[in-house]
């Protein structure tokens, strides 16, 4: 199975890194990693980047990563189904401090126009 | 979560404190007053019993274990509400600082006691209280859909604050108490 993550930098988008990482480890799914400029994020490309890269050692993966600059929703949800992805991996929501799931925006988009099967990481 | 939060600038209130007494739409008396340790057992029980379809958002959280987890954190920082019937907790509300200016809320009336006029006096006496300790901004989010709690909400003087996600976040400005000297 061919996966795309798409990773803006937010805790949730971390979240969802380590579980496609550990799920890839497993299976003979095939891993991109699109890493995308989340305006709610603090994390920089860069710093992203090297979460993604320690993720991948850590479970002896070689996945590709690409960059994905302006809407990030557009652009992922346009990969995933002009290259025949089978699934879009993103993170499920953030935690307000009262403990309810706030899905973020991005995750709202790619839900509603992906035509692609979509999958929303929950710790 | 976002820093450039947007709060009414007119107040809300004031909203009187509890604890106050009242008979519902379904002739129980209710008693509505601040949260004591020695509710923790019946309000987990509320919240292990709620019903599923209830849920918000993720909580209250399914399981003994979750929702004891759950409740040790929104319990830490103490501005809790009860509604109870014969003595058992069948409404909380609840504030939690953001780690800014505001405070975020949420309030469950159990199944078998919602729609008979508790949830307006729970969240009504919850504010009460919050303005005695001086709080002043209160935010909350709902699901757009949710139109029974967004008129509760905009009954007491909250106001759409932030169209752009996925719930609706609302908030409010509440008068501070009058001093009694």
């Amino acid at each position: 199975m061919k996966l795309l993550l798409g990773i803006g930098g937010t805790d949730d988008s971390l979240d969802a890194l380590s579980w496609a990482a550990e799920r890839t480890s497993r299976t003979d799914d095939d891993l991109t990693v699109a890493i995308l400029e989340n305006p709610d994020s603090d994390r920089p490309p860069e710093r992203i980047e090297a979460e993604v890269e320690t993720a991948l050692s850590e479970h002896g993966l070689d996945a590709e990563i690409r960059h994905l600059e302006g809407d990030p929703g557009g652009h992922l949800v346009d990969l995933a189904d002009d290259e025949g992805y089978d699934q879009i991996v993103i993170g499920g929501g953030q935690r307000s401090p009262m403990g309810k799931i706030q899905v973020g925006r991005i995750a709202e988009f790619v839900v509603l126009n992906a035509r692609t099967t979509v999958t929303l990481v929950r710790r | 979560m976002s820093p450039d939060r947007v709060y009414p600038d007119e107040r809300s209130g004031p909203f009187l404190e509890p604890p106050l007494t009242f008979t519902d739409r379904n002739g129980r008396e209710i008693e509505i007053r601040l949260y004591e340790e020695g509710d923790r057992e019946s309000l987990t029980e509320m919240y292990v019993e709620f019903d599923p379809a209830d849920r918000a958002q993720g909580i209250p959280p399914s399981g003994e274990s979750r929702v004891e987890r759950w409740l040790d954190v929104i319990l830490e920082d103490g501005c809790d509400v009860v509604a109870l019937d014969e003595g058992r907790v069948i409404g909380h509300a609840t504030l939690v600082p953001d780690g800014d200016e505001g405070m975020e809320l949420a309030i469950f009336v159990f199944q078998t006691h919602q729609s008979a006029g508790i949830g307006s006096r729970l969240i009504r006496a919850l504010l009460g209280h919050a303005a005695s300790e001086g709080v002043e901004y209160v935010w909350l989010t709902v699901e757009r859909w949710n139109s029974l709690a967004v008129g509760l909400y905009e009954s007491v003087g909250f106001e759409t604050s932030n169209v752009e996600s996925f719930e609706l976040e609302m908030s409010i400005r509440i008068a501070q108490t009058e001093s009694t000297g």
